[in-house]
């Protein structure tokens, strides 16, 4: 390969006048059409709005009902009649699937928004108040991440009993302290500029100075590792649920039919390749859009 | 012969012995680990497959569950059913090359009645005292008669190890163990192996056919039998019911199917707690008899368990000696049961079954579930992690439980702790002075034909109140390479080594 | 920068504290009684009457934590209730074990990762960097339970090239031990080659466009020599720092993976005793693995800083 072609392909360019526009782009508009040029990002977003779509017509679209266990189907290869075969009980695995879109879905963002509340509000107050607060809250959150992550969530999840919304639950709490630091580490970034200076000046209270001032600024990165846990959320359903801990049957989550279908890789493949593929699909969705959205919101890159 | 080829033919012995003595390990798979190896204070059936090679004990069952000899050669009841002699074998010494006499049979038997953290006193609860008669003789004195002693001392109960390493090692004797049987302890890591040498001078050395044991727990059944597959294994327990017809079909794999002697069921809280008397399903009898009605026990097995089960509605298979014919299995009957539902005015009777987060249970209740809802059972499934459930059981905090029971070669073993009043393992809180009355009579005679009678007797009691409802008795389902014979398929689900070879 | 270095050692001591107890206090939640399910299926109550005490469960809940940290002081863990072992003999078994896996683990994510930051790198915004982002983030998008059990049924039961699981001691055979090793091994290190592709890639960029490396480039080298030899050494430093703090991640993979692949270490050891209550080889793997994960953090912390002179004059 010849280094001129390289050079050529490089993106290093030697500093240029800068080009002045006349309309000044804000910052959000710049990240969104940042994005738009990222492909694989936009692939993403449209696999992830693809599954919301399944998930949420799912009673329109889904062949058969996800519950309707037939004993003459038991096990069926993939036909005509059922695309993706048949599981153990005789249900219809595209049914499942479908319908379990909701459950690994929702295991996703809400174990997220767990996270994301409990996280924000806790870093906040480390980062703002700083202090003995700050060792305090830093040295359990250190405390919590030294911990690997499956440990603690199964330990919520045994303790609040085998079912989805406790998993999420676990998953929301055990992934919080990383949404705890990355909170702090941003409000110590920005506390010290002017404007808070000026609002503290003023009399604003703390609750309004996080709420109008520290929130809007600390929200990029929140956005791109909220994404990013997501993925890792469904993921972490998907072992619980391995475990026993998650979603339980009948009620489809791909996860448990993960469960389920590692009895029968050999006889039933059809069981584990299914669910396998959408969790796949819809983790790496998150992942290339989360990545995307890293870019995108990097104030470094233009 | 040709100097040439003398040296061929020694070249390929001394090349071929290395073979033939490598092929003398037999390395087999287990769906657990084994917890401790001390038979006095061992708590799982995990445990029983690895000491089946590891310790001989007083007497054996075999295949039709009868009682044969082991390292004791015969026994004798008295009179009065009160005292059990055995004779015990000559020529037997423990791992550490200690003597096997009736010294070290009686420290023995204190050991598992007496030793803190022992799991086998309320085994040898009826056994006041030993009696040294003579050094091969010992004598067992109980404070009343009791059928199933002879079961137990052919499981654990029965095992002896030595005194003197049991003496020296305190409660690290778990760790080493030093025992009796055809295999002694070599090596132990943790969830990895279990490595066992052929004990040189055991008595019965000439059907071991095997230098070392080693016992892999693997609990993925799956991976399990991909090892097998894979040449890594020899032998498997617990292979997947779903696994079983492309393992028949398999030329380089041989199988064994035994109807286990324990069962599987759902254990219902009748009068355990408060939560009993709130829900129809532990109020009324009629509710139960109903919910029994609308299952078809064929089609569970059949869906549930792949066909590997047996149908049963006892506590012992129907085959089994002990099973009373005067309570034949239900055929399912929708309508019937919807009658009774209306007969005791319950409509709609909803309930809620705990069942263990383990394969089998989830399909078993998920199946449960569509078949009740034909006669208008609402069944709601509440998985629970195993340990979770056993507590709940234990508080009450349950309406309907899916469990099942290893299985004990004597029938008492199946049914006292569970329907005896306020016993250990009777989560239903059933209890009848008439039934208690009974069990205790069924271990007081040693006599089949008079036990059979009992547990007929017993048998009409239990359908009064039906506290739990047998389903199925399962098949164990084990896997082996085709080179392997002399499989004993013992009811048990225990391999045992004598006579176990490669072809 | 002593200063710092001692600021942040005085932290570990209660974070380490916090780490007991917050394992300690989680356990204790988990419902059931551990005494009832160590007993096994007899449910004999003396047997859960002698556990009890042995595992002082009738005492209030500090009372047991001070007797498990007094333990802890004098070197004793405790014992795994259920196989009576002692659990630093446990942990001191499985630790070889799940080390090398991490190690291999982190070999293999490096591997893959390193080519696919550094064409990342060399050629941003072009499909090589797309196919490059997409691969890494294929492996960290893969339930690892799945992609084991399909390794496991194409390479040890349909091919017969590897074993279907356990483990051999490398001492004992490295052959054997590298065969079993490898499916879980490109499982969990595929799993975290995304975050150090990541790296590589950005601390790459950074390094491209240093100034040495544009006088290596105006001496005339050719691109190659000017990635691999010049850019490659310094990029990868801030890589392998930040890489070693995946050990978290890679544990907590580990976990499942050492379930599927029968791997006897620590991974499989916590899940089984959070399972049968067996707390305390819950409590000293989790203290260990914890305590090793903060001073892997504490050294990445101070080989940045080394390696980072402008921090030092911060």
């Amino acid at each position: 390969m010849s280094s001129s072609k390289l050079m050529t392909s490089l993106n290093i360019r030697p500093a240029q006048p800068q080009v002045v526009h006349l309309k000044e782009v804000g910052p959000w508009r710049r990240a969104w059409r940042k994005l738009g040029r990222n492909r694989m990002a936009l692939a993403g977003l449209l696999t992830i709005i693809f599954f919301i779509v399944l998930a949420v017509c799912a009673p329109w679209i889904s062949p058969y009902d996800p519950l309707a266990a037939s004993w003459s189907a038991i096990r069926k290869p993939p036909s005509l009649e059922h695309w993706f075969g048949t599981d153990e009980l005789g249900r219809d695995v595209l049914s499942r699937v479908i319908w379990g879109a909701r459950a690994s879905l929702l295991a996703g963002i809400v174990s997220v928004a767990i996270s994301l509340l409990l996280g924000v509000i806790i870093g906040m107050i480390a980062g703002y108040f700083g202090g003995i607060v700050d060792g305090i809250i830093s040295r359990m959150t250190d405390a919590f991440l030294a911990c690997p992550f499956l440990i603690l969530a199964i330990a919520l999840a045994a303790f609040l009993g085998p079912s989805l919304t406790n998993a999420m639950i676990a998953i929301g709490v055990s992934a919080a302290p990383i949404f705890v630091r990355l909170t702090r580490a941003q409000v110590l970034n920005v506390k010290v500029e002017d404007y808070i200076e000026a609002g503290r000046s003023i009399g604003c209270s703390p609750m309004r100075i996080a709420i109008s001032h520290l929130l809007p600024n600390i929200t990029p990165p929140l956005i791109v590792q909220s994404t990013l846990a997501i993925a890792s959320a469904v993921i972490a359903e998907a072992s619980l649920s391995f475990l026993g801990l998650g979603q339980q049957p009948p009620e489809p989550s791909w996860g448990s039919m993960l469960n389920t279908a590692k009895n029968f890789m050999e006889d039933a493949s059809w069981m584990a390749v299914w669910p396998g593929l959408a969790i796949f699909m819809l983790v790496l969705a998150f992942n290339i859009l989360g990545d995307g959205l890293r870019d995108a919101l990097d104030p470094r890159s233009r | 012969m040709k100097p040439g080829i003398r040296k061929a033919l020694s070249v390929m012995l001394v090349t071929l012995i290395p073979v033939l003595s490598s092929a003398q390990v037999l390395r087999v798979g287990l769906a657990e680990d084994p917890d401790l190896l001390d038979p006095t204070q061992a708590r799982t059936f995990v445990g029983r497959i690895v000491f089946s090679a590891l310790c001989d004990k007083l007497v054996d069952i075999d295949e039709k569950l009868n009682i044969v000899p082991q390292l004791a050669t015969s026994y004798e009841w008295a009179a009065d059913s009160k005292s059990i002699t055995f004779k015990l074998r000559d020529g037997v010494t423990f791992h550490d090359g200690e003597k096997f006499d009736a010294a070290a049979a009686k420290y023995n038997i204190e050991r598992h009645k007496n030793l803190k953290g022992s799991n086998r006193s309320g085994e040898l609860k009826p056994i006041t005292s030993v009696d040294v008669i003579d050094p091969l003789t010992i004598r067992l004195n109980l404070n009343a008669p009791f059928a199933p002693l002879l079961a137990a001392l052919a499981d654990r109960a029965g095992m002896m190890v030595s005194p003197k390493a049991a003496e020296a090692l305190g409660d690290k004797f778990a760790a080493t163990p030093v025992c009796s049987g055809p295999f002694k302890f070599v090596e132990r890591i943790a969830q990895d192996r279990i490595v066992f040498e052929k004990f040189t001078n055991y008595w019965n050395k000439d059907a071991i056919h095997f230098n070392r044991v080693i016992y892999t727990p693997i609990p993925d059944a799956t991976v399990r039998l991909a090892n097998l597959r894979a040449g890594q294994l020899d032998f498997i327990e617990r292979a997947g019911s779903n696994d079983f017809a492309s393992i028949k079909k398999d030329p380089k794999l041989k199988s064994s199917k035994i109807t286990e002697i324990g069962y599987q069921g759902i254990t219902i809280n009748i009068d355990k707690s408060d939560r009993a008397k709130q829900n129809p399903l532990g109020k009324e009898a009629k509710v139960r008899e109903a919910f029994e009605l609308s299952l078809d026990r064929q089609g569970i097995v059949q869906v549930a368990m792949d066909g590997q089960a047996t149908v049963g509605n006892q506590w012992v298979p129907p085959s089994n000696t002990y099973y009373a014919k005067n309570a034949p299995i239900p055929k399912r009957d929708v309508a019937r049961a919807k009658a009774l539902l209306k007969e005791a005015g319950v409509t709609n009777p909803s309930f809620t079954l705990v069942t263990p987060t383990t394969s089998d249970a989830q399909k078993i209740a998920q199946v449960v579930q569509v078949m009740a809802k034909e006669a208008g059972f609402e069944v709601k499934i509440q998985s629970t992690e195993f340990a979770t459930s056993l507590n709940m059981a234990d508080k009450g905090d349950y309406e309907a439980y899916v469990l099942a029971w290893s299985g004990r070669a004597d029938p008492d073993g199946n049914i006292y702790s569970f329907a005896g009043c306020k016993q250990p393992l009777n989560y239903t809180g059933y209890c009848k002075s008439e039934t208690d009355a009974l069990l205790n009579e069924s271990r007081s005679s040693l006599v089949p034909a008079e036990r059979v009678k009992t547990f007929e007797k017993i048998a009409a009691e239990l359908v009064k109140e039906r506290p739990i409802i047998y389903l199925f008795h399962r098949d164990w389902l084990w896997a082996y390479t085709n080179k392997l014979g002399g499989v004993k398929e013992i009811p048990d689900g225990l391999l045992r080594m004598t006579g176990l070879k490669f072809n | 920068m002593f200063a710092f270095f001692i600021r942040r050692l005085v932290s570990l001591l209660p974070t380490l504290i916090f780490v007991s107890m917050l394992i300690f206090g989680l356990q204790q939640l988990l419902p059931g009684d551990p005494a009832q399910i160590l007993a096994g299926e007899d449910q004999s109550p003396e047997l859960i009457a002698h556990l009890r005490e042995k595992m002082h469960l009738d005492q209030p809940l500090p009372i047991r934590y001070f007797y498990w940290v007094e333990g802890v002081i004098h070197g004793d863990l405790g014992e795994s209730v259920r196989t009576q072992q002692p659990v630093l003999e446990l942990i001191l078994q499985k630790l070889p074990v799940t080390a090398e896996l991490a190690f291999l683990s982190m070999l293999i994510g490096l591997l893959i990762s390193i080519p696919a930051g550094i064409i990342s790198a060399v050629r941003p915004g072009t499909y090589w960097d797309y196919g490059a982002n997409a691969f890494a983030l294929s492996g960290l998008s893969v339930p690892h339970f799945w992609l084991g059990i399909l390794m496991i049924l194409f390479f040890s039961v349909e091919l017969g090239w590897l074993p279907a699981s356990g483990y051999v001691s490398p001492f004992e055979n490295l052959k054997e031990n590298l065969a079993a090793m490898v499916m879980p091994a490109f499982v969990l290190g595929t799993g975290i080659s995304a975050v150090l592709m990541r790296h590589t890639r950005s601390s790459m960029m950074q390094v491209l466009s240093a100034d040495y490396v544009r006088t290596a480039r105006a001496k005339g080298l050719s691109e190659r020599v000017v990635v691999l030899k010049h850019a490659l050494r310094n990029a990868l430093t801030p890589v392998i720092t930040l890489g070693a703090l995946e050990l978290g991640t890679l544990l907590s993979g580990a976990v499942l993976t050492e379930q599927v692949f029968t791997i006897p270490g620590f991974g499989k050891l916590i899940i089984d005793a959070v399972f049968n209550r067996d707390y305390a080889v819950v409590q000293g793997v989790v203290l260990i693995t914890a305590t090793a994960y903060i001073l892997l953090n504490l050294m990445a912390d101070i080989a940045y800083f080394i390696f980072n002179p402008r921090l030092r004059h911060a």
